[in-house]
């Protein structure tokens, strides 16, 4: 919360604050409950994430159970993807777009306000059955026919299928929201090709969301018809086929890793140029290469499926599909460099994290590049080869670029500095911990160890090189220790910041750090694509300040909680097996529904 | 171009991967070395992928590590040129990676098709069939059915055909080559569905014991699903083919006596063993049991020892699995209700169901008798044995 609110919160009562919280439609404070919600799973996924290395650091181990190790490594997946790396998007998403367009808040508060609602009642969901020891064990891709009710009679996969799409349901409604944001809501003279690079990467991201959810929620569907009530989509006993829900899970599933990925581009875009004190190079190109992979992304999936038997020539076409993607996203590197070649470079955190995402992410896209190659594919699929892959995809490109995101926004949410000592010790060990870890990893899967095996054979030698991954791992322990405390210490204690700390080109560094309740006490007129550099005039203390007839903004409402609320419960009370006990849920989201239509939005 | 630039890379691309991993050591999965045209295949095109991109993370890296030590800001320093673009700049980097992409794709797609061979006439066609953690192994022609650890010949095209009995597995022998998913087959009112059914058509051409384990989680211990691809001259395919169906008998007394319980318990439920009573299917065959690599599909090392254990133990030793132990149940089986002596007997005539040994005999020696499985040495070139499992609790 902003310290602002921090202030007026201590002459409120704690209820107060509980209720503002719980009925705010401010796109800020909700960008902070995305935030913080996230990394609290984010802390979850990395315990999951231990117990693996854990396991793992010996041949022939026996410290977890199987069932339990299979259960870990599904809710690693699952968390990381769906509770860590969307929401994480999101919540930088709701705090900047706004800004960085000049707009006082999202197009609908109240549908941002149930967004994270419905994130939040999914991620309890799926958490209540890893506490019960009852949580998904089926992979974080859930493969028919294994997911079905024969092979997997347990409620394990129900929370899959039902907890996935209650954060579906999220999605979706934030990608809407976004999407009406970005086209309706732009200040004056913001032009689309004025945007900033974040905003533009958000654009597109959202359009996949909007696109790649909803295919996912058809084949949860199917799966959860098939648990449920004995449907045969994925039953081969009844005709029925499991290669189908792979084709529908990477349709979505390739689309979901530019869903993650792109965010991070955007902060790359955005931290490059500000510490290198130099434009992007080649805006346009950044621009269009962002939504060019948006568009390839949808052509890719079968890259996922190159063992399964599509035969030659879908293996050849995905096969190129997948490396014309790697020339949009081989352009984005060199325009990275290209922005600071030349520049003045300030070596802060945010951009040690950001030219780290640079660097890594060109490692994960090389070793994407040999795993596009579909005969080569045939080795590495599901070894750790491709488990090493997507870590540096994920760790290094989404991951960092949000560390640089947290370290370079920070002053802006809180009016505060993290501290840079803490900083770079955070830096430091998180960088040397996660290349310590998953650079050996692709020789781990060279030389023969599949994923997803709870054991491996000691005769496989690779239980040095496991143990020297496993011990690395307690590096990156350490560094997100360094992250958490230099969160929370400089939400108070962290040097106070100015409005635009960094010298930032963006509106968002035009007005207050935090800004007010408003944003923008009058909309900003945008003359170029870096508007504080080039009409610094323009942006002076009229951008945030009050005026006297105060700022109409929207009311805070309860029954985006409860609409919330009333979606995920009706997808909960199918676990009864009780046909009308889904209608209970049906009539809380019904009753909250029309209140929300009739209530007075401010 | 292809040919004499992968035969460069085929010698260089395994050197360098030992070289960058510090240790030569022996990797009995390793991918970078097989034995069959159809994985070299694979190889080269990682080997042509690695060339050409490769490089191009190395200047990324190279030209950022410039830019940060040359660009960094000086105190008193100039304001950095606004500089927006280059259309020229872009243009070549979005060519010249454009180049590569063609460069690597045109021998990957002639080598997909390369891989996908028809099954030739004069394959030796074996059925190679997943279940819920171990691999059964047909051999229709020769009327041969084993689990875990199969035979084959050098020098001769094998055609594996895969499908699974349960959900989808992947067969993956990283020495012979890439993986190839074994689905499930599906059934419709019409009959069965051949869709989604894989096959690979390989020629090994060295004779070893090659390693491999399924590769698609599918359950509780998939990590335990391994399995050995023995490959032999032709002429010792031979001789093993003739005693597959003509196994022996036991000779040790406690093996006769093992012989008797097995052949009068519920073993006989689930296991077959060529040439007697027992015809189960529902489990892995037990013929030759005594020379497999292991037991449970590469859970323990094939020791009497481990053996009795494992009659004792099995649900304990490897989750999920549908064999019962003499107290446990499992999969809706009730517990065996063998004692200790009962199960060591049992493990003496699984140990004594071996192959020749050496399968051919020399050509002045007379075939030598193989000796009992209790008293036997490992025989030389043989594999280390896999460490005990899980230590079961005692009697």
């Amino acid at each position: 919360m902003p310290t602002t609110e921090t202030t007026r919160s201590t002459s409120r009562s704690v209820g107060a604050v509980l209720w503002d919280w719980l009925t705010t439609v401010d796109h800020k404070k909700i960008g902070i409950l995305y935030g913080a919600t996230a990394l609290v799973f984010f802390v979850l996924g990395g315990v999951e994430a231990m117990l693996i290395r854990w396991q793992l650091s010996r041949p022939e181990a026996a410290f977890i159970d199987p069932d339990l190790y299979n259960q870990l490594f599904t809710m690693h997946g699952v968390t990381m993807v769906f509770l860590v790396g969307m929401p994480i998007a999101v919540a930088f998403f709701n705090y900047l777009i706004p800004l960085q367009i000049g707009a006082r808040d999202v197009a609908f508060p109240r549908l941002n306000a149930f967004s994270y609602w419905v994130f939040l009642f999914g991620g309890i969901f799926m958490y209540t059955s890893v506490f019960a020891g009852i949580a998904p064990d089926g992979g974080w891709f859930g493969y028919a026919n294994l997911s079905l009710r024969e092979y997997s009679p347990g409620p394990n996969m129900d929370f899959y299928a039902l907890g996935l799409q209650i954060l579906g349901i999220g999605s979706i409604a934030g990608g809407v929201n976004f999407i009406t944001t970005i086209i309706n809501l732009r200040a004056p003279g913001m032009k689309f090709m004025r945007m900033p690079l974040f905003t533009w990467m958000a654009f597109v991201t959202s359009f996949i969301i909007i696109t790649a959810l909803p295919v996912l929620a058809v084949a949860l569907f199917m799966l959860t018809f098939d648990r449920f009530w004995d449907t045969h989509f994925f039953n081969v006993m009844a005709g029925g086929d499991p290669v189908l829900w792979q084709h529908l899970f990477w349709l979505f599933g390739h689309p979901e890793v530019y869903i993650l990925i792109l965010p991070a581009f955007g902060i790359a875009s955005e931290v490059i140029p500000t510490f290198s004190r130099k434009p992007l190079f080649g805006y346009a190109i950044m621009v269009f290469s962002g939504v060019l992979i948006g568009f390839i992304s949808w052509g890719v999936w079968g890259h996922h499926m190159f063992t399964t038997g599509m035969g030659p020539i879908a293996d050849a076409f995905f096969t190129i599909s997948t490396m014309i993607i790697a020339i949009p996203t081989g352009v984005k590197v060199f325009n990275w460099l290209a922005t600071m070649w030349g520049g003045a470079i300030r070596f802060t955190t945010a951009m040690l994290f950001a030219v780290a995402m640079v660097a890594l992410f060109t490692i994960g896209g090389i070793s994407g590049m040999m795993h596009a190659a579909s005969p080569a594919d045939l080795q590495q699929h599901d070894t750790y080869f491709v488990v090493a892959h997507f870590h540096y995809v994920l760790i290094g490109g989404l991951l960092m670029g949000v560390f640089a995101g947290f370290y370079y926004w920070y002053p802006k949410v809180s009016g505060r500095f993290m501290s840079e000592k803490l900083g770079k010790w955070h830096f430091w060990t998180f960088f040397i911990g996660f290349n310590a870890v998953f650079f050996p990893m692709h020789w781990v899967g060279l030389f023969g160890m599949p994923r997803r095996i709870y054991t491996y054979a000691e005769e496989l030698n690779l239980g040095a090189l496991n143990l020297f991954m496993s011990a690395m791992s307690l590096f990156m322990v350490v560094g997100t220790m360094f992250f958490i405390w230099n969160l929370v210490r400089s939400w108070r204690k962290g040097e106070p910041a100015v409005a635009n700390p960094w010298g930032g080109s963006t509106l968002e560094w035009s007005t207050t750090s935090p800004p007010p309740d408003f944003n923008f006490a009058e909309l900003p007129v945008v003359r170029s694509r870096n508007p504080l550099w080039d009409n610094p005039e323009d942006y002076d203390e009229r951008v945030h300040t009050e005026p006297a007839g105060g700022v109409h903004m929207p009311n805070p409402s309860f029954w985006p909680l409860i609409t919330a609320f009333g979606s995920a419960i009706t997808l909960i009370l199918f676990m009864t097996h009780i046909w009308w006990m889904p209608l209970v849920g049906l009539a809380i989201t019904a009753v909250a529904t029309i209140n929300w239509a009739f209530e007075p939005a401010g | 171009m292809r040919d004499g630039f992968s035969k460069y890379a085929r010698r260089l691309a395994p050197g360098v991967l030992i070289l960058l991993a510090g240790c030569a050591g022996d990797y009995p999965q390793i991918m970078t070395q097989p034995v069959s045209e159809w994985g070299q295949i694979q190889i080269d095109i990682w080997a042509l992928v690695t060339w050409w991109t490769v490089p191009i993370l190395v200047i990324v890296i190279g030209v950022l590590a410039f830019i940060l030590v040359r660009f960094r800001e000086r105190p008193g320093g100039p304001e950095p040129k606004h500089v927006y673009g280059s259309t020229k700049i872009e243009v070549i980097w979005t060519v010249i990676p454009a180049i590569i992409v063609l460069i690597i794709a045109i021998p990957t797609i002639q080598a997909i098709f390369a891989l996908q061979e028809e099954v030739p006439e004069d394959a030796l066609v074996v059925e190679a069939i997943g279940h819920q953690w171990w691999w059964e192994f047909r051999y229709p022609e020769e009327g041969i059915i084993t689990a875990n650890q199969f035979y084959v010949p050098v020098g001769r095209p094998v055609a594996l055909m895969l499908r699974s009995n349960d959900v989808i597995h992947s067969f993956w022998i990283p020495r012979l080559g890439g993986k190839r998913d074994v689905n499930p087959v599906v059934r419709t009112p019409e009959g069965v569905e051949p869709m989604h059914l894989n096959h690979i058509v390989l020629t090994v051409d060295s004779a070893g014991e090659y390693l491999g384990q399924c590769a698609e989680f599918c359950g509780t211990s998939h990590a335990i699903m391994r399995m050995m691809a023995v490959a032999v001259e032709p002429e010792e395919y031979d001789a093993w083919v003739e005693a597959m169906t003509v196994p022996e008998e036991p000779e040790a007394d406690l093996a006769q006596v093992g012989h008797d319980i097995f052949m009068r318990s519920t073993c006989i439920a689930c296991h077959a063993i060529e040439g007697t009573r027992a015809q189960g299917r529902l489990g892995p065959d037990l013929t030759m049991m005594g020379d497999r690599f292991s037991i449970g599909a590469g859970l323990m090392a094939n020791t009497e020892e481990n053996m009795t254990e494992w009659l004792l133990h099995a649900p304990e030793l490897k989750k999920g699995i549908l064999m019962p132990g003499a107290r446990v149940e499992a999969g809706g089986m009730p517990p065996t209700a063998l004692s200790r002596e009962d199960a060591r007997a049992v493990a003496a005539y699984l140990a004594s169901l071996r192959l020749p040994d050496p399968l051919v005999p020399a050509p002045t020696a007379p075939a030598a008798d193989p000796p009992a499985g209790a008293e036997r040495e490992p025989a030389a070139g043989e594999r280390e044995p896999l460490p005990m499992g899980p230590e079961p609790e005692s009697d």
